[in-house]
């Protein structure tokens, strides 16, 4: 059925593109999103957009998609210029898109979450045999019967993937669709995005991860702060060269720690177990790490497998029932709460930066007082010193390079990289001996993942024991001394970063380590 | 057509000040349709209602005096509702305070136990009014944090579990032997009876409660540490175990405090303006406190603006049932409007409506 379609689709459209866009604006209130950007979308081709968080990448497939409205400008389908109401709209003229985060229904089966988008003369016993087609034509391998809460990432995107085709879609949009995939099912994506090339269908691929843009792409447009810096052949440039077109500016690399001896074990987990805190959540099961002072330890793995839960456990956000399991300087403190753990000077940076590092309605100095209010002269008999919190606020936001609009404004008005680089610089001035971060510079832009990542290094050179959580494997490779693998609450024995392959790990992550539990 | 809720792009302190007003403006012209409608001259009504109650002397003190349980109980309800636990039995614990503290009176009456003198009576009756309250939130309390049990059901339903409580205890118990049958106590010893300030007039001692509580909820509330856990408990609850606060202390103390200012109002009541038990002891202080704690944003010295306001309604609502043979019950239904109008423009003032033709949901 697919393939019927795909001869059709090749004719004629080199002349007029597939879809196009002629100097699109949006405004929300008074800050313009998308400026006068224009953009081809030709059949057969893939196509990046390229940008840094908050280039207006989101605002600008959301059009396309008919979930906003532009405020000027046209959107043309084959030379006709079209109005998209809704997303209905969109997928009745053949686009579809793949978002970044998944919306399935755990409890559901394969089938029936397809089920539940197709249009209502479909019927749901249908839709098993219909699936499977699908599933063969682009080797997807999918069962219809499984439900949802069994499949890994991967499994689940192509769920989504096969919701869109079942439309026969001629532009397919995917939201940054490798950010929860190990590289070998990135691999198998790519594949899949080849295979829909090949049937002259548009793709247009949204992803800040230069080399997969260089490998899968034939054309990138490139967006900073809502407006068209260029197109290019992605595979003519280096991933400098297109990293500098979204920043603005040459970045600067970071330093490697040089040298450097370890010191005692500073943080140690044995034999940390926890049941899984919610339905379909992670059980952690037998976690054991030890991360000596002058290290950084990272922590690799698909979203999902227990990262969060790992987090809670090490901040004592949730606690372990044995002390023992947890043992920070030498005191085990698997038991007591986070106030404990940051009075033997460990500090802690969750995922989430909006409603969990911080608390968006608050000024920085009170988001200083949510993680400080224990250390020294921050409170006396009960008041809050004010005077203090203002002043270290304002030594992260100039340590950090703190971009705010205000000189204590409410968290909720810094963008994001803004505010990581202050949630991360609030623990950093603390000049912890332990540090446990979670994601340190997810959904942040270039430059501000290099102030990051650089004052983690610079950290760790002083002696504290850092442990990485992330799933940005680059990031784990350019700063970490050893790396272990979370998969389905297990962690992997650490391997020496400098002398393991992306391979090695991309295997753990997707559970195929050997005994997968080795310690 | 679609009607779209938008969020405005920026903040406006100003138009989050002017907000009530604006409230207290629509409801108000809303009320004078309602009078229109049922056949009264709406600017008769509106100086009734909102002019004389403010050019007498002792309607000035009646306003006093029945602002401040309003104030009280709001004020506490304010460390409820930052802390995002809805407390809605303000009136139950209102009456809780004022039936255990009362009890003291009853119990010293006719110079029982005051041999060794009578300074601790009404000190005493102030910690057991509080005490009496506390208790009664620690109920919802309690269920809400160890059974995540919701308190807006709980807090309401023990309403009428004191209600009922205090008529039982006050037609039967504690009904006074040579009081004709009727469902009241004896009167309490002036010993037991909070001091009117000035002669002939209404203001009794426990109305300064009021302002002193308000200036220290302010200071708790923007300086100390305790007020900070509570707001951000409410504001961001996973930011606030982040920061190692524990939730499950501030629901309780958070509760405690609503509970005993709703105590302690309810003792001021009855041994400052009442001076006895009798089977009703509020005239709904309890929930209208509520809307007091809208009208005054959550913020104490909101609230005590919030509190003067709907105590003239409830003044000029009594005015009004003799000079206009309006029903007392209009002065309920106007402050239910009056809310609606607060919660409406709250919303409002950070939002703003965008009607789209043609649009689909």
């Amino acid at each position: 059925m697919a393939q019927s379609h795909a001869t059709d689709l090749g004719q004629g459209s080199k002349a007029t593109p597939l879809l196009a866009v002629r100097d699109i604006t949006k405004r929300f209130g008074t800050f313009t999103a998308n400026d006068r950007v224009t953009l081809d979308l030709a059949a057969g081709e893939i196509h990046a957009l390229l940008g840094e968080n908050g280039a207006g990448k989101s605002t600008l497939v959301k059009m396309l998609y008919g979930i906003l409205e532009p405020t000027e400008g046209d959107i043309l389908w084959q030379g006709a210029p079209i109005r998209l109401a809704d997303p209905n709209a969109a997928r009745a003229l053949g686009i579809g898109m793949v978002f970044q985060h998944f919306s399935l229904f755990e409890n559901l089966t394969v089938a029936e979450n397809i089920a539940l988008v197709m249009p209502s003369e479909v019927k749901l016993d249908d839709a098993p045999a219909k699936i499977a087609e699908i599933s063969r034509a682009y080797g997807m391998g999918l069962e219809p019967s499984r439900p949802v809460w069994t499949l890994s990432a991967g499994e689940r995107q192509r769920i989504e993937i096969a919701r869109c085709l079942l439309q026969d879609p001629k532009v397919l949009i995917l939201d940054e669709p490798t950010s929860v995939l190990t590289p070998q099912e990135a691999e198998k994506l790519f594949e899949t995005l080849e295979r829909l090339k090949a049937e002259g269908r548009a793709l247009l691929y949204i992803s800040h991860h230069l080399e997969e843009v260089q490998r899968l792409c034939d054309r990138a447009t490139i967006l900073r702060l809502g407006k068209v810096v260029g197109t290019c052949n992605p595979r003519a440039e280096t991933p400098r060269s297109l990293a500098a077109l979204m920043v603005g500016s040459e970045i600067k690399e970071v330093k490697p720690a040089g040298a450097h001896a370890l010191g005692k074990e500073r943080l140690v987990v044995s034999n940390l177990s926890l049941p899984s805190p919610e339905l379909h959540g992670v059980a952690l099961k037998n976690v054991s790490a030890a991360v000596k002072g002058g290290e950084i330890f990272g922590v690799a793995g698909v979203a999902g497998n227990g990262q969060s839960e790992f987090f809670a456990a090490l901040s004592g956000e949730t606690l372990a029932r044995e002390p023992n399991a947890i043992v920070i300087d030498g005191s085990p403190v698997g038991a007591m709460g986070i106030a404990v753990r940051r009075a033997l000077n460990a500090g802690f940076v969750p995922e989430e930066r909006n409603g969990h590092a911080a608390a968006p309605d608050f000024t920085l100095s009170d988001n200083i007082v949510l993680s400080s209010h224990a250390s020294a002269g921050m409170t006396r008999a009960g008041f809050i010193n004010a005077k203090l919190a203002k002043e270290k606020a304002r030594a992260v936001i100039t340590s950090f390079d703190v971009r705010a609009a205000a000189p204590d404004p409410p968290a909720r008005t810094l963008s994001g990289g803004n505010l990581q680089k202050f949630v991360v610089g609030r623990e950093i001035l603390r000049d912890p001996s332990v540090l446990v971060i979670n994601q340190p510079t997810w959904g942040v832009d270039v430059a501000a993942a290099a102030t990051i990542r650089q004052a983690l290094l610079d950290l760790c050179a002083k002696g504290a024991a850092i442990l990485i959580i992330s799933q940005d494997l680059d990031e784990l490779f350019e700063i970490c001394d050893r790396i272990a693998v979370i998969h389905g609450g297990q962690l992997s024995a650490p391997l020496p970063a400098r002398s393991t392959t992306r391979e090695e790990i991309g295997l753990l992550m997707a559970g195929m380590g050997g005994s997968g539990h080795a310690h | 057509m679609r009607i779209d809720l938008e969020a405005r792009p920026k903040r406006s302190a100003l138009r989050e000040i002017l907000s009530p007003v604006v409230a207290l403006i629509v409801a108000i012209v809303i009320g004078g349709v309602v009078v229109a409608i049922m056949g009264r001259s709406p600017l008769a009504a509106f100086d009734v209602y909102f002019v004389e109650p403010l050019s007498q002397s002792y309607s000035l003190q009646a306003i006093a005096v029945k602002a401040a349980p309003l104030i009280l109980i709001a004020v506490g309800l304010a460390f409820c509702y930052r802390a995002n636990l809805w407390n809605i039995g303000a009136e139950g614990q209102f009456i809780a305070g004022g039936a255990l503290g009362g009890w003291l009176g009853l119990v010293t009456h006719d110079g029982a136990y005051q041999a060794i003198g009578s300074w601790w009576i009404l000190p005493a009756m102030m910690l057991l009014g509080i005490l009496g309250g506390v208790l009664y939130a620690m109920i919802p309390a309690a269920l809400r944090v160890w059974l995540n049990v919701s308190e807006i059901l709980t807090s309401l339903m023990l309403v009428y579990v004191a209600q009922l409580t205090l008529d039982w205890l006050v037609r039967g118990p504690w009904k006074d032997p040579q009081g004709f049958n009727f469902p009241v106590t004896v009167n309490f010893d002036p010993e037991a009876t909070l001091p009117i300030l000035f002669d002939g007039g209404t203001l009794h001692l426990g109305v300064l409660f009021a302002p002193i509580v308000v200036i220290i909820a302010a200071v708790v509330f923007s300086k100390t540490i305790f007020g900070f856990q509570v707001r951000l408990a409410g504001s961001s609850p996973k930011a606030a175990r982040f920061g190692g606060f524990d939730d499950k202390r501030i629901a309780f103390a958070a509760f405690a405090i609503s509970g005993g200012l709703a105590g302690l109002a309810g003792i001021a009541e009855v041994s400052g303006k009442i001076g006895q038990l009798l089977t009703t002891i509020s005239p709904g202080y309890g929930f209208s406190a509520i809307i007091v704690a809208f009208l005054g944003r959550l913020s104490p010295v909101g609230i005590f603006i919030g509190g003067l306001v709907l105590a003239v309604t409830f003044v000029g609502g009594e005015d009004a049932q003799i000079a206009l043979k309006l029903p007392g019950d209009m002065t309920l239904a106007f402050q239910g409007v009056l809310l609606i109008c607060v919660l409406a423009a709250d919303v409002l003032a950070r939002y703003r409506l965008r009607f789209r033709l043609g649009g689909k949901a």
